[in-house]
């Protein structure tokens, strides 16, 4: 027996995908377009970017279909990223204001 | 005379599922990722690694953005082209956004295709994937060319802080160096594929071993996650 243990979905699903892709594309390049400020715009570019990656990763990689061993060995370990991002969110704002007391704002 | 009949007990039991399911998998010594084959497994992996890499590199973009006292300049303008009237704002990039997202889709067809053994299919699409990427690195070629026209370098740039050029070079530039060779790779396996050395368990010119259709599968892996590593590259690099 050939033994291909593959992922075998209808067609449907991945042109479905690609167009809520388009979609969320095209509503973050809106947001630029139409020049929304602030925190609307960046929860807004989260939002869509947080949605995009969740699909490619779920159905375009079949994440949703994998055994959660496999699932979460791979979602889990980049969640400390967010912790290194915090860390550097400190640091870059000590640095500024380091910056401000020594050199003074520039303009 | 006693009839023999044979029975089958050597069938797997069912997995048990949820945190039953991952104590299971992860304990006494077996291999831990079931139904995968082991290059699907090792191509996850990689990518794991991968994103530490990209995620270093829009740290550090966050961390130079956050820490300059000089205004960053404004994505929106600098990547803004103009086809004869009005520049229209970051009309480049999204482009090339749509043609990434249209290689994904490709690429996820051609991997169905490839498990319904579908040959020419699966080939025909993904070498459409593969040109959809040289299209995009075209594309990224032109974008580099004209901001280094207008003087962009890494230590500098015309309209603001200067580690807007070393973020842009890198960030950009380790992407596009991942889309041109997953390019490459793509067609030497879809001329696998259309040869049908996987129908035939051709062996391999460098590794000499009998490939099969999961390594379509794992090509789309990578594919999909240059994709990813895009979306996340738009939304803090373009974007914010």
């Amino acid at each position: 027996m050939d033994k291909v243990e593959g992922q075998q979905h209808p067609i449907g699903i991945y042109l479905k995908i690609w167009g809520w892709l388009f979609v969320l594309s095209t509503a973050s390049y809106l947001v630029d377009y139409f020049q929304i400020e602030s925190y609307l715009r960046w929860s807004l570019i989260v939002l869509f970017m947080l949605l995009k990656a969740g699909l490619i990763v779920a159905v375009f990689m079949h994440m949703l279909w994998e055994r959660l061993a496999l699932m979460y060995a791979i979602t889990v370990p980049p969640l400390l990223v967010v912790v290194l991002m915090i860390l550097m969110a400190f640091e870059g704002d000590y640095t500024f204001l380091t910056r401000l007391v020594f050199f003074g704002a520039t303009s | 005379m006693v009839e023999h009949s044979q029975t089958a007990t050597g069938d797997d039991l069912a997995r048990p599922d949820g945190w039953d399911g991952i104590v299971a998998d992860w304990s006494s010594d077996q291999r831990t990722f079931k139904n995968v084959p082991w290059g699907k497994a090792m191509m996850w992996i990689f990518l794991l690694s991968d994103t530490f890499i990209f995620s270093c590199f829009l740290i550090s973009y966050m961390t130079v953005r956050m820490s300059t006292v000089v205004p960053w300049p404004d994505a929106s303008q600098v990547f803004a082209l103009s086809f004869g009237g009005e520049p229209i704002p970051l009309i480049l990039i999204a482009i090339m956004t749509f043609i990434l997202i249209s290689s994904s889709g490709t690429m996820a067809m051609a991997v169905n295709f490839g498990y319904r053994r579908d040959r020419v299919k699966s080939a025909v699409l993904m070498l459409a994937t593969a040109a959809f990427g040289a299209t995009f690195v075209g594309m990224q070629a032109f974008e580099w060319t004209k901001l280094i026209m207008e003087g962009v370098r890494p230590w500098g740039n015309p309209w603001g802080a200067p580690q807007f050029g070393s973020s842009f070079f890198m960030i950009t530039g380790f992407h596009g160096f991942h889309v041109s060779v997953g390019v490459l790779f793509l067609i030497l396996i879809a001329r696998k594929v259309w040869r049908g050395d996987f129908d035939r368990n051709t062996r391999g010119f460098f590794t000499s071993r009998k490939g099969n259709y999961e390594v379509v599968e794992i090509m789309g892996l990578y594919w999909h996650f240059v994709d990813l590593v895009w979306v996340f590259i738009f939304a803090f690099f373009y974007l914010w």
